[in-house]
């Protein structure tokens, strides 16, 4: 399979200190990479800006043979879609929340499709109309996660989405990016703290001090 | 109209005790605030004279133009003190400049066209002012709720962006809000009219000798005036001052956050 993803002589600078140096990558179709490294080396800020989310003080990130400066950053970012730690819910119900995917592409929602969303994620139909302050963390993070897969993504980033998570949240979550890596072959970015899934990761990247080791 | 107005020198003079009220008040609690004081209130007489002297020219001399230069010394003004208030969220001043304009000529035309005023300097100017200083605090407070809630609703915002959200939808919730925060203190006055103030113009009219029933239908006018030009200088300098929170690739500038 051809790269999807081309991670080229990237730095990242905030005033004089180097977050990042001179970072070159090359993500496959469908690959699962395991980003790994001490906090504050740099992996968040990397995945941050293969997101659009930052701009690199140099170099270039190439997605599906185009440079990421050339796409208009809020179609990109529907493809290229981010997950973050700590996520906070919209609104005031999990629908709200579910619905927000189809706002964006200015679709009209379609409530059998995130029900059945919310069943993948082992939450029956009567979340959808449950107050977001009745979810509790592990929920929260689930119905967060289905906010960027409800429209499969080409590239998922997860960026420590389970942290702080249990043992069962953590392994629902597992289970259904495997799932969504495997059938759909969607190429899923992860960075991660967790011992258990450094241990069960295919292919793990170190990153340390703002540069791959 | 009689004019039983008499305010002189020395009767202000007599009431500049009560500024005194205030000193006394900062100085006691060790508040801070004399300086402030002072200033402000030498600041208002020199203001307030300067621009009574120039009132009194302008009107004597009712020079169409004249009245036009006034209009927009008025608005730049305004804007400038709005755009203060904007807190380094980027060009305040000409935003604050554009929802100024358009909403003191939409309101002040309106007046005008529907013969609710006339185009003499005496009613064009002091309702300028009026107007102008209105929208300029709705703004200010428009631009200090956006940077406010931008700041509170960071990782909100985040994570619409990251699911592909256009600024204008990550914001949506931020505009509405700060909307609303520059029409709510005209919003509110109204409901208190009459029953617990009886406003600026409506008193000017009853002092000058005005039948009140008279200077209330003024008042009702102002009240509608004062309600659409905030509310256009509200949703003005919002709509443009939102975008200035994002740079050209739609990230969030998270240096303007506070």
């Amino acid at each position: 399979m051809g790269n999807i993803l081309e991670i080229k002589n990237l730095s990242y600078k905030v005033e004089d200190k180097e977050i990042l140096k001179h970072i070159n990558l090359q993500v496959e179709s469908g690959e699962y990479l395991t980003f790994v490294g001490p906090s504050g080396s740099g992996k968040s800020t990397l995945m941050r800006i293969v997101a659009s989310m930052l701009t690199a003080t140099s170099g270039d990130v190439i997605f599906d043979g185009m440079s990421i400066k050339d796409y208009e950053p809020i179609k990109y970012r529907q493809r290229v879609s981010y997950a973050f730690q700590q996520p906070t819910l919209f609104g005031k119900t999990v629908k709200d929340n579910l619905e927000f995917p189809f706002l964006v592409r200015n679709q009209e929602y379609d409530q059998k499709k995130a029900i059945s969303a919310l069943e993948m994620v082992n939450l029956d139909e009567s979340y959808i109309n449950k107050s977001v302050n009745d979810i509790s963390g592990g929920e929260k993070q689930r119905i967060a996660l289905l906010r960027n897969l409800l429209f499969r993504p080409e590239i998922l980033i997860t960026d420590e989405v389970t942290t702080g998570l249990d043992t069962e949240n953590k392994e629902i979550v597992h289970q259904m990016l495997e799932r969504f890596n495997k059938e759909d072959k969607m190429t899923i970015l992860r960075v991660t703290h967790d011992e258990s899934e450094i241990e069960r990761a295919a292919k793990k990247i170190t990153i340390k001090d703002g540069e791959i080791i | 109209m009689s004019n039983n107005l008499t305010v002189s020198n020395t009767t202000l003079v007599w009431g500049f005790g009560l500024v005194l009220v205030a000193l006394f008040i900062g100085y006691r609690e060790k508040l801070g605030i004399n300086k402030d004081v002072l200033v402000g209130v030498v600041r208002a007489i020199i203001q307030l004279s300067i621009v009574g002297y120039i009132l009194k020219f302008v009107i004597k001399t009712d020079d169409n133009w004249l009245t036009m230069a006034c209009f927009v010394i008025i608005v730049i003004n305004a804007s400038w003190n709005a755009g203060k208030r904007g807190n380094g969220i980027p060009k305040a001043f000409q935003n604050s400049l554009l929802a100024i304009s358009v909403g003191t000529v939409v309101t002040l035309g309106t007046l005008v066209l529907t013969g609710s005023i006339k185009f003499v300097p005496e009613q064009i100017v002091p309702v300028t002012g009026m107007i102008a200083s209105n929208i300029m605090v709705a703004i200010g407070l428009c631009y200090r709720n956006m940077l406010q809630t931008f700041t509170d609703r960071e990782q909100q915002v985040l994570e619409k962006l990251a699911l592909g959200a256009d600024i204008k939808l990550a914001s949506i919730d931020i505009l509405r809000d700060s909307i609303k925060s520059g029409m709510q203190p005209t919003i509110d006055s109204i409901k208190t009219l009459g029953l617990v103030s009886l406003p600026g113009m409506m008193s000017g009219l009853i002092f000058a000798g005005v039948d009140p029933v008279k200077a209330i239908k003024y008042q009702i006018m102002v009240t509608f005036m004062l309600l659409a030009s905030t509310g256009l200088g509200s949703i003005i300098s919002c709509y443009l001052g939102y975008r200035e929170f994002y740079n050209q690739q739609k990230q969030l500038n998270s240096k303007l956050l506070q």
